[in-house]
């Protein structure tokens, strides 16, 4: 555990791990894949420390399932993995989001698709945003842009998770994951305790009437109720969006960007600021709900979009559903496979404001 | 009624309802041991049940207990995140053959390997009930399913999987035993089984697996009667009944060596 206040530099998979044990975090599900291997080892060494749990599973299908057995008795659990492993645990993902059932998901993407390489990466957006698992769920999707944010959005991913019983997945990708910074460490909620009965959770029956969860809903008309209502669920999600606006303001231009790419693109922008060139960054923090009323305003006001990712696009499509009023999104594409620097995207952002220089 | 006694009562945390079990179908034996070895146990209320895919998808409709529902074959992991979550309770898994030998083989193996401390219910029917009678890795050779029309065949689709044997071969698994319930004298004994599969992991030696040879009327198409003799003359030779693996009556068996 942290001590509140404490400045410590570290990397971004080591912040996820501290934030989620400060958060609470009592049982840890692993199995190994690059770039994201140093949470498993750094949990193994402090879980079992704390009297919690740590289990290295037999392979993403299992250590998913395992969050879901330790998710229903309604305790702050967590699995983490990246692209490849991803897939294996949508399995469970869509199992947990049809029970409801609070789960913490880590996304340490890399490049895909198949084996594809073990270098960042944004092409998992669909997968997380959309649904990478069968069937009509969402989940909230958290994209943190630094090591603190890293640290401190794990810690609210296990309140969203609890207070909409929902699968929550934090994406980050290997930039956050394997760079160092210096970090505030305390500022998580603190710990659900293990014993606490939600009304929902699976503890023993002792001599209240049994419960049940799952996800089969078999009587007529009983999955369309189930749906309804999860909709409206995800519907009202839309009051815990969170995004970062950045000289946006004055901006003819806004470059929206998530996650490392927004945060290398903030540079950019502060760079082109300095020779004059009105652009704003427009970083959604949540892709799940995604900030589409706040980008709908900022499209109101006459601006034009770039949509910058480190993929072939696919987060331009909800940009574009949001600004469609007012507005289009041009869309650039950083290729996985090699680290963009803020030189990258000034041409593409010169290109979008219609300047050549 | 004997002397005025009843010889049959509902055990308490079975709920007096009717199953949707189609008639001869041993998935209600099985489960009605189950349920009797709770109420012994008094697990009732510290028990949580992990239902899997399968004809068992409903045990959650009949054992008063806590219950989660786990994908097909994967009710070992969500019994091993339970059981770790909350270490107190009384944790068991309902599978069955497909479930269990199949799609959930790695999860099955690798929870017994780990030896949780949780009881594993499996129940093998050599078909694919639910899903209308397909070829189960405990099918037959030469027993006819719907997707091995002509029989299985050794050579192309593998032999049954004695899964009992594997189990025990484990080092987490603490007891191990293969039962049937094709006549009075096995259900006893399949009785006795259910009860040392629960008290294992309960007794923290490691995990308990029992394996019920059970009928599949329907996609065996047979009478509950020939379903019953199919067990006797078919199964059992090929899937020997008795116990596998019993640390606790090895334990026995030492302090007995010990105090000598
Ligand atoms: C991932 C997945 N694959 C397939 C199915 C379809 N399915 C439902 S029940 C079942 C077979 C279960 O057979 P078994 O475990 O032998 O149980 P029984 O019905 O014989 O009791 C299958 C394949 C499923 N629900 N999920
Ligand atoms: S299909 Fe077979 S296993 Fe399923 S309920 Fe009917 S008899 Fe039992």
């Amino acid at each position: 555990m942290s001590t509140p206040g404490e400045r410590v530099l570290i990397k971004g998979n080591e912040a996820i791990c501290r934030g989620a044990v400060d958060a609470g975090c009592q049982c840890f599900f692993g199995y190994p894949i690059t770039p994201q291997n140093d949470i498993p080892e750094y949990m193994s060494k402090v879980m079992p420390n704390l009297g919690r749990v740590f289990v290295q599973a037999e392979s993403e299908v299992a250590a998913a399932n395992m969050l879901l057995g330790a998710a229903a008795c309604g305790v702050r659990a967590m699995t983490s993995s990246s692209s490849p492993g991803i897939s294996l645990k949508q399995e469970a993902i869509s199992y947990m989001g049809g029970t409801e059932l609070p789960a913490v998901i880590v996304n340490i993407s890399r490049g895909g698709p198949g084996l594809g390489d073990i270098g960042p990466s944004q092409g998992d957006y669909y997968q997380a945003v959309k649904g990478g698992g069968h069937g009509d769920y969402r989940q909230l999707v958290l994209a943190p842009g630094t090591v603190q944010e890293a640290y401190d959005l794990i810690g609210k991913a296990f309140d969203l998770a609890f207070a909409y019983r929902n699968p929550v997945m934090l994406l980050g990708d290997a930039i956050i994951g394997q760079m160092m910074e210096p970090v505030t460490l305390g500022t998580s909620s603190g710990p659900t305790r293990v014993d606490q009965d939600l009304g929902w959770n699976l503890m023993g029956k002792g001599d209240r009437a049994p419960r049940l969860l799952k996800s089969l809903h078999l009587t007529d008309g009983a999955l369309a109720g189930h749906n309804i209502r999860l909709r409206d669920k995800y519907a009202s999600m839309e009051r815990d969006v969170l995004f970062e606006n950045f000289l946006v303001d004055d901006a003819e231009l806004i470059v929206v960007a998530f996650g490392s790419i927004g945060r290398i693109a903030k540079s950019t922008i502060r760079k082109l600021r300095a020779s004059g060139k009105k652009v704003g960054l427009h970083r959604p923090i949540t892709l799940f709900p995604f900030p589409s009323r706040e980008l709908d305003k900022l499209a109101s006001g006459g601006r034009r979009f770039l949509t910058i990712e480190h993929n072939l696009g696919q987060m331009v499509d909800d940009v574009r559903l949001a600004v469609r009023k007012h507005a289009d999104s041009d869309f650039y594409g950083h290729m996985p496979g090699n680290l963009p620097t803020p030189e990258d995207f000034e041409q593409p952002i010169l290109a979008a404001l219609g300047v050549n220089s | 009624m004997k002397n005025g006694k009843a010889a049959f009562t509902l055990p308490g945390v079975l709920a007096d309802v009717p199953t949707h079990y189609c008639p001869g179908c041993q998935h209600g034996v099985a489960q009605r041991l189950v349920a009797e070895c709770l109420d012994e146990l008094a697990l009732s209320e510290k028990a949580i049940c992990i239902g899997s895919i399968g004809c068992s998808v409903f045990i959650y409709n009949y054992l008063m207990v806590d219950c989660v529902e786990a994908p097909h074959g994967r009710a070992p992991a969500v019994a091993t995140g339970v059981k770790r979550a909350r270490p107190e309770a009384a944790v068991f898994t309902y599978q069955g053959d497909g479930d269990l030998a199949s799609i959930g083989m790695a999860e099955t193996m690798h929870c017994a390997n780990r030896g949780e401390r949780v009881t594993i219910v499996f129940v093998n029917n050599t078909v694919y009930g639910m899903t209308g009678g397909q070829m189960a890795p405990t099918t037959m050779v030469g027993q006819r399913t719907t997707t091995c029309p002509g029989g299985r065949c050794a050579d192309s689709e593998g032999e049954p999987i004695r899964m009992t044997e594997i189990i025990a071969s484990l080092g987490g698994t603490a007891y191990a035993a293969r039962v049937a319930v094709d006549s009075v004298k096995n259900v006893r004994a399949a009785k006795k089984a259910v009860r040392r599969a629960f008290e294992a992991p309960l007794n923290n030696l490691g995990l308990g697996f029992v394996e019920i040879l059970a009928t599949c009327p329907t996609n065996w198409k047979m009478t509950p009667v020939q379903a019953n003799k199919r067990i006797a003359e078919e199964l059992i030779p090929y899937f020997p009944l008795g116990t596998y693996k019993d640390l606790a009556a090895r334990e026995a068996v030492d302090e007995r060596e010990v105090g000598r």
